[in-house]
């Protein structure tokens, strides 16, 4: 079974590197983008039986630093 | 006094960090990342700068769950003295002895000068020989290096006097100008500067050198 964890700084954390993806869009003649926001998406390989409670945990304690950072856990 | 310096695969300033401390009289153990104990009798262990396992996932993040940062944590949490410096300061804020995080600078690019540091506190080991609102200036290396908090947070590291260092012209983007902070117990130290760059007369520099001097006076009183 599979996992899918999203990791992203969480609203009201700048993020300078979607600031300038950004700007690189408009430079590139693409209006009308208001906002980017990056982040991570980190595809986990799991035993059968794994739940999201573990994955959670996983994010808890390493994938995600929650000081800045939200997740969000896709099982598969 | 004894010091120890953590050594992870990535780091390299574990030897600039041992160096400093040597100078002011601490016998000196480099500790590997896989050991699972810290020298009997450490009074003060450094957690260097450098790119602890490439800086993956986050900068700090991997180091911090490393074998030997359980023993930081205990070392830390039965009252011992540490010394975070730039990846060092990530790592502690990884292992939540220190609150916050440290994000990518603000301008998005690596920063390496000299810069303009005034001192926020007296009361502490690292800066007790330094006076509040001295400015000092210390060398910056890193390419995440602004600090943030919540205000909640921010606001109790300053209403308990715990903002040991800020700069005199925030490089980075760090919030209310951040650059070093303390624990509760005021016994942790992390900072992005680097001391340990400024602190013989070798590097035409020695504005660091009072952080491991007050550090090596105040143990010698606690020992003897």
């Amino acid at each position: 079974m599979k996992a899918r964890v999203h990791v992203m700084l969480k609203t009201g954390v700048l993020d300078p590197q979607g600031e300038a993806v950004r700007h690189a869009l408009g430079a590139l003649g693409f209006d009308g983008v208001e906002g980017v926001r990056q982040g991570k998406v980190i595809d986990l390989e799991l035993a059968a039986g794994t739940t999201e409670a573990q994955v959670a945990e996983m994010c808890e304690k390493l994938l995600a630093n929650t000081v800045i950072e939200s997740y969000q856990i896709e099982m598969q | 006094m004894k010091a120890a310096v953590l050594v992870f695969p990535g780091s390299n300033c574990d030897r600039d960090m041992a160096k400093a401390f040597e100078a002011a009289g601490f016998d000196v153990s480099m500790i590997w990342h896989k050991d699972h104990a810290l020298p009997e009798g450490v009074d003060i262990v450094g957690v260097p700068g450098g790119f602890s396992y490439g800086d993956y996932l986050r900068c700090g993040a991997i180091a911090a769950n490393s074998p030997i940062c359980r023993e930081l944590k205990q070392h830390a949490e039965a009252g011992g003295y540490v010394l975070g410096v730039c990846n060092g300061f990530q790592v502690l804020t990884e292992t939540g002895l220190l609150p916050g995080a440290l994000l990518r600078n603000a301008g998005l690019k690596y920063i390496c000068r000299t810069v303009p540091l005034v001192v926020g506190t007296e009361d502490s080991v690292f800066t007790q020989d330094y006076e509040k609102g001295q400015e000092i200036l210390i060398p910056i290396a890193h390419h995440d290096g602004n600090y943030f908090a919540d205000d909640a947070t921010l606001d109790r590291l300053e209403a308990d006097d715990r903002v040991a260092f800020r700069y005199g012209r925030n490089p980075n983007g760090s919030a209310r100008d951040i650059a070093g902070i303390l624990s509760e117990n005021r016994r942790v130290l992390g900072m992005m500067p680097h001391p340990e760059r400024a602190a013989e007369d070798a590097h035409g520099n020695t504005d660091g050198k009072p952080v491991f001097d007050a550090l090596a006076t105040a143990l010698e009183r606690v020992l003897a």
